[in-house]
């Protein structure tokens, strides 16, 4: 029974073969003739042409990156008859380096023999010529002309505007192949990357006529590219230029926003790199140079940097304290030196030995006492005090429109659970108080918490992109940002207590003294200096020199200026600083003496310093 | 068996590893297939060796499993039958509920890798009409054949419903055939198959526009030919030029001038046909032949009920994959996503296929043992 039922099936199934053969001899036999020949019409075909990618300027319209033309080298494998012989001739014509040859190599496995494929790229005028003489050596080979992406500025916008690289096989699973046509570039890092689909363009193409072997006959229709959206960044040159010159090479990083719409005016990370180097590939030997710096250039570390706020975070806790009514601006507190939760022998210390004696609002945080904010902390509990400083942004991305921003550590119950599965201790609550224990931020974090405080409560994500434009000029469109929330500070009375204590930071016996002198408007600031390692022996004490300090060290100075009307913020951090004010304060005030140029310079919509402001020498003389 | 104790030891231990086990004929089948089919996609692809070696860790990632299956007996696998079924469906379900996948919802992703549990069911299919029908008393009467149904029906809903009409046909098709093969008697299959017939304006109305717009596509692609016609036109411009003799391996113009889209997964064989012409197309239809032949001949061979119809409908699913194929590339029939078996380049399918033939490998050992 089951043999004849599986005899049965076979005769089907040779029987249903049969009628696909006939259908194949249908095709290729009674209908060749006609598919030939609609084969060889079929000659007609689409030739991609990629657009030209936007540009981008800093907000004066200086360039920070556009497109040159190029040219290089191309090989048909196909057209060559021997692929080594040739390579080892045109070597001798045209300087082919090992990476050129590893990348044509692995490109040449992953396309098809008769595509062309590039070999060298960028030539210069002196290899054209001699390609151009010996050319008719190299039959397959041929120089043909691109644009090549270039950052006139260099090493000054690596981190801001980051740099496009050649597409490799993991882009392709996730660009639009349609889009992409013709495509060599995309953008990787930085702007270049978050504004790929502005940047980007519409590819055009040709309607060309092609001959057997797909070389082009003539080109029927023409249908141009449109090239990609130029892009206006908040960044001020001038003032991204001064703070790179305060950093003087020491690493760190520093973020300036206009706190009034949450404009990045400056954005640096020390060291940077020449972006320039990874357009085509940088060398394996250049990469790894980078890569294993014991610097690390290639950390953006505005965004990427984590790093204990220390003090910084005392100006925002103690706001807390006056919007939740656990505190009034004149309440006080005693700082002995040592503070001890109730019940616990561990002592919690004042950076004062002996401590600074009875301190309110105002004078805790111009003073950093810490013993002030211990209290306040333990008054607040961990749960007030991660709810309210995460409403300024910490412990996530602030959303500036970059990629890979990090979001830091905010200390809270929960964050415990998940990273250490252990319970909340009251210790730890008063360490977060002064910026320390488990607290990670990054400077564009600090930057952002403190330009909301300075907007009066309103937030603003930071933005470094602030419109766009289209190729060739003119449509100018500005990119909206509008504000995240309603406004965190719910009474004047309370900005007002802040904002002294930060300006008797500047102006009074703070750690920012001095940092006010011969500036024209008010600074309100505060400084913050964390500790990288625990303190276990007694060396702390007994070596107070400046180099030991700044190894242990990090250094942290935010600030905001015109006090009552604040326009700029600045946050800087110092890897290795011995204190906070003395070493990034400098930092942060000379940004701002390059952003009040500018303001003499390009008054920018913002009423320019009046005559009625004291001038440098009354200011000086106004000062302690 | 007769253990050859002569001085080639190796030679023993290497037999007790594939020899018996192994059927020389089908493998040696199998593996001119492979040979084709990665010398076609060297050619369609343009001499893209990623894709010839991708192609090839897939085959041995298959034959593999071809060799891990052919170590379980036949009974083990009908032990486990129901619930490989079960659970396989189970998966569908929850690919339903979180699969990801470009356009339809196919994939399931699992770290390493995705793949598409409705390749399972392909196997899994008809392992359970066989062990569905194995006990009861053949030829199946109304009652089984109605129970046999909802099996079919229930997955291949599923699958029809994700959409993936291709993969719905061939794991309802191999369902179907171990039905056949039970000897569910022919004026069931007739009157099934009336009824079938008259519902197809029902189906119709339950298609999506883009499978209705495929059949249309199919029988007047000119009306297209930008759109979904285009893929129909061009196939069968490779396939018409290529005539009697073909073009030459590396000569077919319609893949070099990308002309032919999909030229190497679903459209591979357009371009096989393109390049060796009716006289190729015959010599590759015959080796499907053998190769299905011989899988009708181990299930003829068989002892048990389950074992005769699990190797049978394995043999013949594979027709579906050439005839739908096949027929596609040629105009024939509308546009699905079937692969040309062992040819086409990506895709799990060539795992399936040929883990389900590690099954015929062991259904063969076990009576080779025996007999």
């Amino acid at each position: 029974m089951f043999q004849r039922r599986a005899l049965a099936g076979f005769a089907l199934i040779v029987l249903g073969l049969c009628g696909l053969v006939a259908r194949y001899v249908y095709l290729q036999v009674d209908q060749h003739d006609e598919y030939t020949l609609r084969s060889q019409q079929n000659r007609i075909k689409q030739r991609a042409l990629p657009p030209g990618r936007g540009l981008i300027y800093d907000r004066e319209g200086n360039l920070l990156a556009d497109n040159v033309p190029a040219f290089r080298l191309e090989v048909v494998p196909e057209q060559v008859h021997d692929l080594k012989a040739t390579l080892a001739a045109l070597g001798a014509v045209v300087p082919l380096s090992d990476d050129d040859l590893d990348n044509f190599r692995k490109q040449l496995r992953l396309n098809r023999r008769f595509d062309s494929i590039p070999l060298k790229m960028q030539l210069n005028e002196d290899e054209i010529d001699r390609f151009a003489v010996n050319q008719w050596r190299f039959p397959g080979v041929e120089v043909v002309p691109y644009q090549i992406r270039r950052y006139p500025m260099g090493d000054l916008y690596a981190h801001v505007v980051g740099y496009v690289n050649r597409i490799n096989e993991r882009d392709l699973g996730q660009l639009d192949p349609a889009m992409y046509k013709g495509t060599t570039h995309v953008g990787r890092t930085g702007i270049e990357r978050a504004y790929e689909a502005q940047l980007h363009g519409t590819p055009g193409y040709d309607l060309v006529e092609v001959n057997a072997d797909g070389k082009v006959q003539r080109v029927l229709e023409h249908h141009p590219a449109t090239a990609g959206r130029n892009l206006y960044l908040s960044i001020d040159t001038r003032i991204q230029r001064a703070a790179v010159a305060a950093f003087a090479g020491r690493p760190g990083a520093a973020v300036a926003i206009d706190p009034r719409n949450g404009q990045v005016l400056a954005m640096v990370s020390v060291p940077s790199y020449n972006p320039n180097l990874f357009i085509n590939g940088i060398s394996t030997a250049a990469y790894r140079e980078l890569t294993t710096a014991p610097n690390k250039p290639l950390v953006n570390r505005a965004i990427q940097g984590v790093y204990q706020p220390g003090s910084t975070v005392k100006p925002l806790l103690g706001l807390g304290g006056l919007e939740m009514g656990l505190r009034r601006p004149q309440d006080t507190v005693l700082s002995t030196g040592e503070f001890f939760i109730p019940g616990q022998s561990r002592a919690y210390r004042d950076d004062v030995r002996g401590g600074v004696g009875v301190v309110n609002l105002m004078q805790a945080i111009e003073k950093s006492v810490n013993t002030y904010f211990y209290k306040l902390a333990l008054d607040m509990g961990i749960d007030r005090l991660s709810q309210f400083m995460g409403s300024f942004g910490f412990g996530k991305p602030t959303g500036v429109d970059l990629y890979g921003e990090l979001g830091g550590v905010l200390p809270s119950r929960e964050w415990k659970r998940q990273h250490f599965r252990q319970p909340w201790f009251p210790g730890e609550t008063v360490i977060a108080g002064i910026g320390q224990g488990y607290w990670g931020v990054t400077p564009i974090q600090l930057s952002h918490a403190f330009a909301t405080l300075a907007n009066h409560g309103v937030a603003y994500a930071p933005r470094l992109a602030d419109a766009t434009e289209a190729p060739g000029g003119g449509g100018r469109e500005d990119l909206v940002n509008p504000p995240l929330g309603p406004s965190l500070i719910t009474r004047n009375s309370n900005w007002q207590a802040i904002d002294t204590g930060m300006e008797m930071v500047i102006y009074g016996h703070g750690t920012g003294h001095g940092l006010g002198d011969g500036f024209p408007y008010r600074i309100a600031g505060k400084s913050g200096t964390a500790e990288r390692f625990s303190r276990t022996t007694d060396a702390y004490d007994t070596n107070r020199n400046k180099a030991y300090l700044a190894a242990r060290h990090r250094a942290w100075f935010v600030a905001y200026t015109p006090a009552d009307q604040p326009r700029i913020v600045v946050a800087a951090l110092l890897e290795a600083g011995a204190w906070g004010g003395s070493d990034a304060g400098p930092i942060v005030r000379k940004i701002f003496d390059a952003w009040l140029a500018e303001q003499k310079a390009a008054p920018e919509g913002a009423p320019p310093p009046t005559m009625a402001q004291p001038a440098p020498a009354t200011t000086q003389a106004r000062n302690p | 068996m007769a253990l050859n104790t002569g001085v080639f030891s190796w030679r023993r231990g290497w037999q007790a590893l594939l020899g018996p086990r192994l059927d020389w004929w089908l493998l040696g089948g199998l593996l001119i297939l492979a040979g084709v089919g990665l010398a076609t996609l060297y050619s369609a692809g343009g001499g893209n060796m990623s894709l010839v070696e991708g192609q090839a860790a897939r085959f041995m990632l298959g034959l593999g499993l071809l060799w891990l299956i052919s170590r379980i007996s036949p009974q083990q696998l009908r032990d486990w039958t129901p619930w490989l079924y079960a659970g396989s469906t189970f998966l569908l379900v929850v690919v339903i509920v979180l699969g990801e996948g470009r356009g339809a919802d196919r994939w399931l992703n699992l770290g390493i890798m995705r793949f598409q549990p409705s390749e399972l069911l392909k196997l899994t299919m008809p392992m359970m009409v066989a062990w569905y029908l194995h006990s009861r008393r053949l030829p199946p009467g109304w009652k089984d054949i109605a129970v046999v149904g909802g099996l079919i029906a229930i997955p291949s809903g599923l699958i029809a419903e994700q959409p993936d009409l291709g993969t719905a046909t061939l794991v309802a098709g191999a369902g179907a055939f171990a039905l056949f093969l039970s000897g569910m008697a022919w004026w069931r299959i007739g009157l099934l198959g009336g009824a079938a017939a008259a519902a197809i304006p029902l189906g119709w109305h339950f298609m999506h526009e883009y499978q209705r717009d495929r059949v249309r596509t199919l029988l007047n692609p000119e009306a297209d030919p930008l759109g979904n016609g285009w893929h129909i036109i061009q196939s069968k411009i490779a396939v018409g030029s290529g005539g009697v003799f073909g073009k030459g391996f590396e000569h077919g113009t319609q893949s070099r001038l990308d002309f032919l889209p999909e030229h190497t997964t679903d459209f591979i064989f357009a371009v096989y046909s393109e390049e060796f012409g009716l006289i190729g197309v015959i010599a590759v239809l015959l080796l499907y032949v053998f190769i299905i032949g011989r899988c009708l001949w181990i299930a003829m061979q068989a002892r048990d009920t389950y074992s005769r119809l699990l190797a049978g409908a394995i043999g013949m699913s594979f027709f579906v994959y050439v005839f739908v194929n096949g027929g596609m590339v040629a105009g024939m029939l509308p546009v699905v996503g079937v692969p040309m078996p062992l040819i086409s380049y990506g895709g799990t399918s060539a795992v399936s296929l040929l883990t389900g033939f590690g099954i015929l490998m062991t259904i063969h050992a076990s009576f080779k043992r025996r007999g």
